[in-house]
């Protein structure tokens, strides 16, 4: 559950040119991963080249899955490492997607307690505010 | 003349709050006060500005704050045609001037048209209450 | 830096995304792109690449670039500041065998990026310290002296009184600079040559100041390769050596602002560094045949050719007029890519420049170019390297 302190900006993402289609699809609700045409890996956090091919124009965005099981996690309950915008206690997932790659977020109505590793989740969205959309995790089939 | 200012828009200011003490703060204590202070090294007398820690000379960490005579001469100046900051109003000038005492600061003129100034010009300090809290050692024609 | 390494480190193969007003990327982007383009000139791979330096202000980390290329480990890495002495950086770590191919990478995008000059870093950050580096903007911002242009201006004028130096004469500067760029199809700023009535008549910033005499600011992504003699005499191209590389600076230094030493009018730091590097190549002032200067400030050029000896102290200006000395054909010919006036405010393209001399490719080129000089860091602390033909 992420519930936030109201008047304390939450932070948003910096966009660029590297990064614009993978956050313009979150706002469709959608999860796409970065992959590489011709070597056909994944990537996240999107990057400007395949590391593998060096190749800079065979990169393009793909549907993720959205499933994913619990990789690590943390739980913020003492307001002292929080960040003030949200509200105490909250959970931060480290999420290893389908597709091989690590991506991090908050849960979508899982009590703290309830979090391990090896937990299986999907994406979610929820739309903060007009022009600003996060993605989280819930549990599987829920 | 004297240079304008856009009475909207902030003046740069010293940096000097949410710290203890900084090596320039005493000079800027000594503008509110309407006085021109530089800071002397205890070892060896020599004068340093810009302000800092350490003597360069003598190594010496010991330093006072003294009052400048407030004479000097222009040593060099600059006209802005096109400001740099939206506070300010080009066009406009600056001058670095070397005081009687050796170390050179940089200023305004209060009375003097940019035209006007040449180097060696004899200057002495006055203090300019520009108003938004801050008060700046200028300078007027000497003699 | 001893003479030991003379001759010893080569520049191997350079990347350049060319310079432009807008380069549509982002620094990371570049960088990984200008990278790959350098390691494909030098005949190298990209897992060849074990060090990465670069200067502090321009583009990511070098990790995060490790990470862009794919490479596996870096041996070295550093940030720099001032000039090009990440150059420095480079040489070390292959002369003393800590890595065996260094990458100095330097994208930057000052013309669409945010800013990167020293009076919006002032205000942009939040003094913690007495930081004698930036408090020292409180004796000048409060005065409306505010950014380079006007901090060298007060310089300028000291020049001018000093050695009678006038616009007249250091105008030529731009003048020649344009010829260069109108014969360079990759300039950006400059496509016909200027006359020095139009460097007179351009638009007075702060005053002694004028428009052109400030490099603009550009897009543009270099990376330079630089390795061990013995490595480079098995790639691609012939090797550039490095006959030497130096930094200098000088007492009483800050940035542009060193108003309380004796003489305000000279650039005591390139001299310093002038010293040093002619010292380790063993070679003199009359041995260059070709000068890629700092022209971030035109009057900053004069006064670049007496700090590093190419002409007495206060002839500087004189040295430039009527432009036939600093030209192709020559004695000294400057800057023959058009520097500034085409490629805008770019440290590392002077490098570039260099090394297309050496290699016999620059759309100026200069007639046996085997020994040229590259300066940056007019100002400031200095550095430069002497380029020498294999």
């Amino acid at each position: 559950m992420v519930e936030y302190v109201k008047g304390i900006p939450i932070m948003r993402p910096y966009i660029d040119q590297d990064n614009r289609g993978y956050w313009d699809a979150v706002k469709q609700h959608k999860l796409v991963l970065q992959r590489c045409r011709v070597c056909k890996e994944f990537y996240h956090p999107p990057r400007p080249m395949c590391p593998v091919c060096h190749s800079q124009d065979t990169l393009e965005w793909v549907p993720s899955s959205g499933k994913g099981i619990v990789y690590s996690f943390v739980n913020f309950t003492s307001d002292r490492m929080a960040y003030p915008a949200f509200k105490l206690p909250y959970s931060v997932v480290l999420v290893e997607l389908e597709e091989g790659v690590r991506i991090t977020a908050n849960t979508h109505e899982i009590p703290a307690e309830e979090v391990y590793i090896g937990m299986p989740v999907e994406v979610t969205f929820e739309d903060l505010a007009p022009d600003f959309t996060l993605y989280r995790f819930k549990k599987r089939g829920a | 003349m004297t240079i304008q200012y856009n009475p909207e828009k902030r003046i740069p200011h010293p940096a000097l709050w949410g710290v203890l003490y900084r090596s320039s703060t005493p000079f800027w204590e000594g503008a509110k006060q309407k006085e021109l202070r530089l800071q002397r090294c205890k070892g060896c007398g020599a004068f340093l500005h810009p302000p800092r820690p350490m003597c360069p000379h003598c190594l010496s960490a010991e330093s006072e704050w003294v009052r400048a005579k407030g004479k000097g001469k222009v040593y060099s100046w600059v006209t802005y045609h096109e400001s740099p900051n939206p506070a300010f109003k080009a066009p406009y000038a600056v001058v670095l001037v070397e005081l009687e005492e050796g170390p050179r600061i940089v200023s305004n003129m209060i009375d003097t048209k940019p035209e006007d100034i040449y180097i060696g010009m004899p200057v002495e300090v006055v203090f300019d209450d520009v108003g938004q809290d801050l008060i700046l050692p200028k300078f007027k024609k000497a003699g | 830096m001893s003479e030991n390494i003379r001759d010893k480190a080569a520049i191997v193969g350079i990347g350049v995304v060319d310079f432009s007003t807008n380069i549509g990327r982002t620094e990371w982007y570049t960088a990984c792109q200008c990278i790959k383009r350098a390691v494909e000139d030098a005949g190298i791979e990209m897992n060849d690449i074990d060090a990465l330096v670069k200067h502090k202000d321009d583009g990511p980390d070098p990790s995060y670039v490790q990470k862009g290329i794919g490479v596996d480990n870096l041996l070295y890495h550093s940030e720099s500041k001032y000039g090009t002495s990440a150059m420095l950086d480079a040489v070390l770590a292959v002369t003393c065998g800590a890595a065996n191919y260094a990458i100095y990478y330097q994208p930057a995008h000052r013309a669409s990026g945010p800013p990167k000059s020293l009076s919006e870093y002032r205000v942009a950050r939040e003094l913690k310290d007495d930081m004698l580096d930036l408090v020292r903007y409180d004796f000048y911002s409060p005065f409306g002296l505010i950014d380079a242009p006007g901090y060298v201006a007060m310089n300028v004028r000291r020049y001018m009184y000093a050695y009678r130096a006038t616009p007249e004469q250091w105008g030529w500067v731009p003048v020649v600079l344009s010829e260069n760029a109108a014969r360079n199809p990759k300039s950006v700023f400059c496509k016909k040559p200027i006359t020095i009535k139009d460097y007179l008549d351009s638009k007075m910033i702060v005053d002694p100041i004028r428009q052109m005499d400030c490099a603009p600011k550009v897009d543009g992504a270099v990376a330079i390769v630089v390795t061990t003699v013995e490595k480079a005499r098995r790639l691609k191209h012939p090797p550039v050596l490095i006959s030497s590389v130096a930094m200098g600076t000088a007492p009483e230094g800050q940035v542009h602002t060193s108003y309380s030493r004796k003489n305000i009018a000279e650039l005591p730091e390139m001299a310093s560094m002038a010293k040093e590097l002619f010292r380790t190549a063993g070679v003199k002032p009359k041995h260059i045949k070709v000068a890629l200067l700092d022209d971030t400030f035109i009057p900053y050029v004069p006064m670049q050719l007496e700090a590093l000896g190419f002409c007495k102290k206060g002839e500087g200006a004189a040295f430039c007029e009527g432009g036939d000395r600093i030209r192709v054909g020559g004695d000294l010919p400057i800057n023959t890519s058009g520097g500034a006036m085409a490629e805008g405010k770019f440290d590392t393209a002077r490098i570039v420049e260099a090394v297309r001399q050496i290699r016999g490719t620059s759309p100026n080129q200069v007639k046996d170019a085997d020994f040229v000089l590259v300066a940056s860091g007019a100002g400031m602390p200095a550095d430069g390297m002497i380029l020498r033909r294999a």
